[in-house]
């Protein structure tokens, strides 16, 4: 990646994407999913872009860098592996960061975040146990004082977890 | 849950943080828990195949590309009507997650819940009047909720024995 983009990304992050180059855009959008099980991944992404293994290489570890992108790597179905939960919480706003920030700390949590709502602290516990799964529970109602809503999945009714960021239309 | 074998897990407590943006990943990865290339892609293959990993590759983070605004809309749908008002919703556009949960009653009616992002809220609102339209759901008891903060939001992290090897990927605030 050049100095100019790399300094569009600096200024694009969490705002206007438009500046992304057409090779971000294209990472960004068509490789959510299917990344090839080949030895060679990136070569072979890059041979279908027209570009370098170097090139793809060093563009994702710019995202990366940038936390436009989380990471390359797998999106596991829930409750596959060991068993999840989504769990709220009523936190009085002056003890909403500290607590937040505790909540962050524990490694089981993956998503946490204030919503606008009386309920206003929303995060998801994911534990290779049941036990261990009600163990977090248990211990964050401890810690915290305050009584913990949880909210287990019964049936998942989206199956494609790729996300069209609908660059074509613009 | 699947009975995962050893190596599997190990492979997955090694690979949920993301693989090395290196030329040859899955040797890469191979070579921290004594698999072969070969094996961690015939791994990997098995894992997507049998649906425990839904899907690999890049995971973008929507907020840091300005898809600032995201509603979690929860519904309260009567029992028998769930499902198939489920596998609507989770076809439609701009839904991005669609889950039936366990109601908590009596303070919690809600039995429906799916996602929606868009750019700013305004579009999120849109694309939920699109949809009661569409499905006619103009009768069903709905709450929208927006996210404020997001402080944390990362991959699962499964651990299967007693040492956490996640990187955290902490929100970067904000939106």
């Amino acid at each position: 990646m050049n100095t100019k983009s790399m300094a569009m990304l600096t200024s694009i992050n969490g705002s206007d994407h438009s500046q992304l180059n057409s090779l971000q855009k294209s990472l960004l959008n068509d490789f959510q999913k299917d990344l090839p099980l080949s030895p060679t991944p990136y070569a072979d992404i890059a041979m279908q872009l027209g570009v370098t293994e170097a090139e793809v290489l060093e563009t994702l570890q710019e995202l990366q860098k940038h936390q436009i992108i989380g990471r390359v790597g797998p999106v596991f179905q829930p409750h596959r592996i060991g068993t999840s939960t989504l769990a709220a919480m009523i936190v009085p706003k002056e003890r909403l960061q500290s607590v937040a920030d505790y909540l962050s700390s524990l490694p089981e949590i993956n998503h946490n975040y204030e919503r606008e709502h009386h309920i206003n602290l929303w995060f998801v516990i994911t534990a290779t146990s049941e036990a261990h799964l009600q163990a977090v529970l248990n211990e964050i109602a401890q810690n915290t004082g305050i009584k913990v809503m949880s909210l287990p999945i019964l049936e998942n009714y989206h199956l494609d977890f790729s996300f069209d960021l609908k660059w074509r239309n613009e | 849950m699947d009975n995962l074998t050893e190596s599997e897990q190990r492979l997955i407590e090694t690979i949920q943080g993301g693989l090395p943006l290196v030329a040859r990943p899955y040797a890469a990865v191979g070579e921290q828990i004594g698999l072969t290339e070969a094996e961690v892609i015939a791994s990997l293959a098995h894992l997507i195949q049998i649906g425990v990993i839904k899907r690999l590759g890049i995971v973008v983070r929507h907020r840091q590309l300005g898809y600032r605004a995201n509603a979690m809309v929860v519904w309260d749908v009567p029992d028998a009507q769930v499902t198939a008002i489920g596998q609507q919703l989770g076809q439609f556009d701009g839904v991005s997650l669609c889950y039936r949960r366990a109601r908590h009653l009596p303070e919690w009616p809600y039995n429906l819940y799916c996602m929606i992002h868009g750019k700013d809220r305004n579009a999120v609102l849109r694309d939920l009047d699109k949809l009661i339209a569409i499905y006619n759901l103009s009768h069903i008891p709905h709450q929208v909720l927006f996210s404020r903060r997001c402080f944390k939001q990362s991959g699962a992290c499964y651990t299967f024995r007693s040492v956490t090897i996640c990187l955290p990927q902490r929100a970067a605030g904000g939106g």
